[in-house]
């Protein structure tokens, strides 16, 4: 058997409908139900893994290491894991990052905590946490800005419903809902000034239905009777979207269904010979990786929000992950994409690896931000799980030599799963989130190595930066290149700074977004972007948008310096992708919201000013539609319009993204 | 608005405010006042600690050169041939780069101390002006911009940013120094770097030049001192600005190198200019005498002098980024490796263009006024001589006129008016004396007065040019409203459409000849007419322009501030144009000299008919020919020759303009 059936208990036309309906009704025993049989299916695969592994073992290889990619503890148990559900409120927030169990605080005593116990961060005492707060935005503890306790649901629109449309969809079996709380949480995404809103209870536009198509066939149905009765449909995947992209246009008149593919779950198939697993677009990062490893593989394609978004949300922004030096991006990791469309099903013929077949359709799809359809299956590329994971980190004395190593890593090709360099500033707030040592002879540690970098070497602390680094592969060969780079490291005056600063260095990147809510909770607002620029002008790159935003937000009565920091966290051949965060406080501005998108705009002009492109992974949304046709070229969007044109003539995907 | 609305430039300096010449200045402080009394040795090696640019790449003077030599826009230009090419080089970069040293300066610092004192009686320098620069040296690279009137000025640059604790700049200076035995090493180990005058298309010796530059700016080495004007002015004019440096200086901004430069310009005026004969001379076809330690040495006798007063102010740092908002798109270099030497854009020109002619409107703003320079003026417009009482009673007159138009003026407060002239014309006995309550000009009486009728022309021209300099230095701010007098004169009628084109035209005629923004005709125009309508000149009405009962004087006056000009301009259009072949020999000449000379010439002539007389004149008229070039250039630039030809063709389209040009210039006058 090449193709190893994982689905026999979910063959693809079953239907799930009685579940989903007890499960709207809240019924205890159906869900109770519900887990039990997913713990059934674990169980199941559990077994299958653990003859994987041992039989890998006597391979001569060496066990699976424990360690995880991510430092979370909610993936340590499979078992326990549960697939998203349909009312995601239930069990993340309504108006803000993640899950609702997790969140930072301040605690009585002023000291930072992190709630919840699905991380590593999780119960852990964050003492150095406040000072830099205080010291980075001038905010105060005295002085909260909390968010609105709960949705009003009063304050949410009546749903618009095509009453024929309902009709036909219900008597096709379609999980649907009009639920307030259902339609807000789909009607936006991550940027700021969604979730600014959202807190302060400020409800615009939403979907006026939302619903769950189970199977590739559902989503046919549902296309179908959204071009007969002239309904907008809105793709809904993961949420994790900072370009505006899920936003429902105001101006839309007709009846905005939300499309969640969130119960599009199922890995079809895995086929071993080809390495490639068939798989539906509706899952989200953490339960593919996890399934997959069960079975002893992994896509490795891992973007900082693969806790929450989902494969086909990846397919449609031309996403990105922390290890594509190994695995590549979507656009390497794809051998088949299933698009409906209003025009019918687009998809190719054959799996075959390349094809020289006139431009690559694969790319309208890729990219093209839920205008064209919606994504329903994938056959991507596996891996089979790396037998050894190791992190590292090393200390540069400053950024100019930082990103002269990164430059020459990829010169040598040789970089490893992920390396990313961090700037002085966030170098400093990666130190802000050390969790409170336990012992002594730690802080002594401590003290030691930083008395060995700053007085021993020279090194200036506030200039210094630190590259993470993560390798994977054969123990062997994981070390034999570490010590590559480390060599090349060496030669740019970099010194080696331990496994625990890269592997905080990682954490950092996946706890920002909920940091964002507590720094909304004290008056900080806060945002993330991303570029993409040829090598010879990242220095210059850096150096201005950071520059710019400071100059910004001064200009804009922005009344203490903000947090403008940076970081090149991948390498290309002939560039390298740069992340900017920025912070400030907005204690006396009247409208901060605005000053904030004044200040965006004009970082992004700025970096399309030093050579940088408008997106390298986020995309482009509503947000930086405007830059478009600078962008591609008016003949450029001229042939994506005629795409958009031919393919969906009467709007029927109407989020209005990208044109 | 009836008249052409020329958009022009929105940007944050010079006239962007509603009453632009009622802004506050700063006071100044006189830095030798603290040299007379303590020790200049102390002061020479007292603890040196400049504030630092905060993006500060350090790095030796040495290794610049290893930097410059290295990068890759040299590299591309040095190309295939590399040995002999790299070499070459390596040596046109020794012949340029400066070795900063703190010792050598040390040593300046004491010399001219002593020197100064000796020569000045002060040099005030506006300190507030001094804190903005501290402020903008640690935010991003500065460009320092001085006028030039004189060799003083860059020594007294860096003698001030060394007595401020500021950081030293590196200054562009002409190769003539380098000649000069000791000395021109000297000024090297002070900072100065060599330029060649000209190097036309040596495309290496422009590479390592411009990389040498940009190295330093990126670096934030130093700040980068040079003029815009590219040479001392002899008239006491400012000249029309250069570029090809504040191309430089801004191409790291363009290309996304650096977050932003600032532009400094800075105003050094001289109460008595050090080369004033000297320049006269010039002027009238004495060659420069050469630069040379001897001739620095023989000239010590001016160190017995008294040269007055010096001013030195320190303008508003203008950031490139603010100016270049919305004109200047960056992107443009995205698409090529910026190390590639490209041709700057048409857009790109006419922007450093008028940056370089606001900057030295920014200049001219700011340079003092002593109240000698309003009596030369009115000494000029009576060159028999004037009563001293007259005298008197019209400088007051021209004082509150100079200051209602916004005049940086330094006359005492508290002393009677008469005072504070007989103290001017002490100080410039050299050029005016007092005899019998009556004030003129002093020409030398030399032995055998018969013979020598030639020489005394010739001095009485070096006398009117030097006067004229002092004139010259308040131009500037008579010109605007002076061509509207001009153009409400010729217009027949009072509409104001009638005069802005005719004084459109006259600022065309005279684009080369007095700092005139291109493209801000409109701006000019409008507020020419506030000052003459703050002033009570000229009333603005609706549709007209017309002159008030009482501002005849002052119209009368405005006239004839520019008379001279037009007659000069006038002259040379009477001029045979088969001159026009020598031009190339003149090219040491610019416009501004040409038409210096002419006035000069023409003051001379109406006053003694002499055939002999006439003898100096000849150099004078051969030059005409090139300021005829310079006036097609001119009238090429106002659009009056729109379309490209080409060979014989484009002369005589050329020709036949200059004679429109020349008739309405003769209706005019």
């Amino acid at each position: 058997m090449t193709a190893r059936d994982l689905t026999t208990s979910h063959p693809p036309s079953r239907r799930r409908a009685p579940l989903t309906r007890a499960l709207k009704r809240g019924s205890g025993m159906a869900s109770d139900g519900h887990i039990c049989e997913r713990r059934r299916a674990a169980e199941r695969r559990l077994r299958v893994i653990s003859g994987h592994l041992h039989q890998r073992a006597q391979d001569g290889h060496a066990a699976v290491s424990a360690q995880e990619c991510k430092a979370e503890a909610s993936r340590a148990n499979p078992a326990k894991a549960a697939p998203v559900p349909k009312r995601r409120h239930d069990i993340m927030k309504w108006n803000g990052w993640g899950y609702s169990d997790s969140r930072f605080l301040f605690n009585k005593k002023g000291q930072a905590e992190f709630t919840g116990k699905r991380y590593r961060l999780s119960g852990l005492i964050l003492p150095s946490l406040k000072d830099w707060f205080e010291g980075t935005f001038g905010a105060n503890l005295q002085h909260k800005s909390p968010a609105t306790p709960a949705l009003n649901v009063s304050a949410v629109p009546p749903p618009n419903l095509n009453e024929s449309f309902v009709e036909e969809l219900k008597a096709a079996g379609v999980a649907l809902s009009q639920e307030p709380e259902d339609r807000v949480f789909r009607s936006h995404g991550h940027c700021l000034h969604e979730i600014f809103a959202l807190r302060e209870g400020r409800i615009s536009r939403v979907p006026d239905l939302v619903v769950w198509p189970s199977c590739h066939n559902d989503v046919v149905k549902i296309v179908e009777l959204a071009c007969k009765h002239n309904v907008c449909l809105i793709p809904y995947g993961g949420g994790t979207s900072v370009s505006s992209a899920l936003e429902c246009p105001p101006e839309e008149t007709r009846s905005i269904v939300s499309l969640d593919t969130s119960q599009m779950n199922r890995i079809l198939w895995i086929d071993e010979k080809n390495l490639t697993a068939h798989v539906e677009a509706g899952i989200i990062g953490q339960d593919l990786e996890r399934q997959l490893n069960e079975s002893g593989y992994c896509t490795g394609h891992e973007p900082d929000s693969m806790e929450f978004s989902s494969l086909g949300g990846w397919v449609a922004t031309r996403a990105s992950g922390m290890k594509k030096n190994i695995y590549g991006n979507i656009e390497d990791l794809v051998v088949h994409i299933k698009m409906v469309t209003p025009r019918g099903v687009i998809e190719k013929s054959c799996q075959g690896p390349r094809m020289s077949t006139g431009p690559d359709i694969h790319h309208f799809i890729m990219g093209s931000e839920g205008t064209l359809g919606v994504v329903t299956e994938v056959t991507m590329k596996i891996r089979p799980v790396p037998e050894y994971q190791k992190y590292g980190s090393i200390v540069f004395p400053n950024f100019q030599q930082g990103v002269a190593c990164l430059r020459e890593v990829a010169k040598q090709r040789c970089a490893p799963a992920s390396i990313r360099l961090m700037d002085n500033e966030q170098f400093q707030f990666g130190h802000a989130l050390k969790p409170q040592v336990s012992s002594i002879f730690t802080s002594f540690l401590d003290g030691l190595k930083k008395f060995y970098i700053t007085k021993f070497k020279g090194f200036d602390p506030h200039h210094l930066c630190v590259a993470t680094l993560l390798f994977e592969g054969d123990r062997e060969k994981v070390l034999q290149h570490e010590k590559q780079v480390y060599d090349i490291a060496a030669k740019f005056g970099g010194l080696a700074a331990g496994e625990d600063n890269g592997q905080r260095g990682y954490m950092l990147t996946f706890v920002i977004a909920y940091l964002r809510d507590l720094g909304m909770d004290y008056y900080v607002i806060g945002e993330s972007f991303e570029t993409s620029v040829p090598w010879d002008r990242v220095l210059d790159l850096c150096r201005n948008v950071k520059e710019r935003i400071v100059r910004e937000c001064k200009e804009r009565g922005v009344q203490f310096p903000p947090l403008s920091t940076c970081r090149v966290t991948q390498t290309y051949d002939a560039g390298a992708c740069v992340y900017f965060y920025f912070a400030f406080n907005y204690r006396g501005l009247s409208d901060p919201i605005h000053v904030y998108e004044n200040v965006e705009h004009a970082a992004r002009e700025e970096i399309l000013a030093n050579g940088g492109s408008l997106s390298h992974h986020h995309g482009v949304g509503k947000l930086r539609k405007e830059w478009m046709k600078e962008a591609v070229s008016t003949v450029g969007l001229g042939m994506l319009k005629s795409v958009k044109e031919y393919v969906d003539p009467s709007n029927i995907f109407g989020n209005r993204n990208l044109l | 608005r009836v008249y052409p609305a020329l958009r022009p430039m929105t940007t944050g300096i010079g006239s962007s405010t509603p009453n632009p010449v009622l802004k506050k200045r700063d006071d100044f402080e006189d830095v030798l006042e603290e040299r007379r009394n303590s020790s200049d040795l102390r002061y020479a090696l007292r603890c040196y600690t400049p504030a630092l640019y905060k993006g500060l790449v350090p790095c030796k003077a040495s290794m610049l050169k290893s930097i410059v030599l290295q990068s890759d826009s040299l590299q591309y230009v040095v190309g295939q041939s590399r040995e002999a090419v790299q070499e070459e080089a390596a040596l046109l970069l020794e012949e340029m780069a400066h070795r900063l040293q703190l010792g050598t300066i040390r040593f300046f610092a004491f010399t001219l101390s002593k020197a100064f004192k000796a020569l000045f009686r002060g040099v005030c320098v506006n300190e507030e002006g001094i804190q903005r620069l501290q402020q903008a040296i640690q935010e991003h690279p500065v460009v320092l911009l001085p006028s030039h009137r004189s060799y003083m000025d860059f020594l007294m640059m860096s003698y001030i940013l060394y007595t401020y604790d500021l950081a030293l700049p590196v200054i562009a200076a002409g190769m003539d120094f380098i000649s000069m035995k000791f000395v021109g090493e000297m000024l090297r180990m002070s900072g100065a770097f060599f330029i060649r005058r000209s190097f036309g298309g040596d495309k290496l010796y422009w590479a390592v030049f411009s990389e040498y530059v940009k190295t330093m700016l990126r670096n934030g080495y130093a700040p980068i001192e040079f003029f815009l004007e590219g040479t001392r002015s002899r008239t006491g004019k400012s000249l029309t600005p250069k570029t090809g440096l504040l191309n430089i200086v801004m191409e790291p901004f363009f290309k996304g190198e650096v977050f932003d430069v600032n532009l400094v310009p800075v105003s050094i005026s001289y109460e008595r200019i050090l080369e004033e004969s000297l320049y006269a001379r010039e002027l009238l076809g004495v060659p420069k005498p050469k630069e040379s330690t001897s001739g620095l040495l023989k000239a010590r006798r001016i160190l017995s002098e008294d040269y007055g007063s010096m001013h030195v102010y320190f303008g508003h740092p203008v950031s490139i980024r603010s100016l270049a908002q919305g004109h200047i798109s960056r992107s443009q270099h995205n698409l090529l490796p910026r190390h590639i030497p490209q041709k700057p854009t048409a857009d790109t020109q006419a922007f450093v263009n008028d940056t370089a002619f606001r900057l030295v409107r920014l200049q001219e703003e700011n340079m003092v006024l002593k109240p000698w320079v309003l009596l030369a003026t009115l000494l000029l417009q009576n060159p028999d001589g004037m009563d001293l009482s007259t005298l008197t009673e019209q400088a007051d007159w021209l004082r509150r006129l100079a200051l209602a138009f916004g005049a940086f003026l330094d006359w005492p407060d508290h002393e009677p008016c008469s005072k504070v002239i007989s103290s001017s014309l002490a100080l410039h006995k050299n050029l005016v004396c007092v005899s019998g309550g009556r004030v003129r000009l002093v020409v030398e009486e030399l032995p055998g007065a018969e013979s020598a009728t030639e020489e005394a022309g010739f001095n009485r021209a070096v006398s009117v040019l030097s006067c004229a300099s002092y004139r010259n230095q308040i131009l500037h701010l008579f010109v605007r409203p002076a061509l509207i007098a001009v153009a409400m004169q010729t217009a027949n009628c009072s509409r104001k459409d009638e005069v802005f084109n005719c004084f459109n035209f006259l600022r065309n005629v005279f684009s080369n000849e007095f700092i005139l923004c291109p493209g801000a005709a409109v701006q000019d125009f409008e507020e020419a007419c506030y000052l003459l309508g703050k002033c009570g000149a000229v009333q603005e009405l609706q549709q007209d322009l017309v002159m008030s009962q009482s501002g005849q004087t002052t119209l009368a006056f405005l006239c004839s501030v520019l008379d001279p000009f037009l007659q000069g301009y006038q002259v040379v259009f009477h001029t045979n144009t088969q001159k026009y072949r020598y031009v190339h020999t003149f090219t040491r000449f610019n416009v501004s000299t040409c038409v210096m000379i002419l006035i000069t010439a023409y003051t001379i002539k109406s006053r003694q008919t002499s055939p002999h007389s006439v003898q100096p004149l000849c150099a004078v008229f051969e030059v005409f020919s090139l300021l005829i070039l310079s006036l097609t250039k001119s009238t090429k630039r106002s659009n009056k020759v729109p379309e490209k030809r080409t060979g014989k063709e484009s002369d005589s389209v050329l020709w036949s303009t200059l004679k429109a040009v020349c008739v309405k210039t003769l209706v005019l006058i």
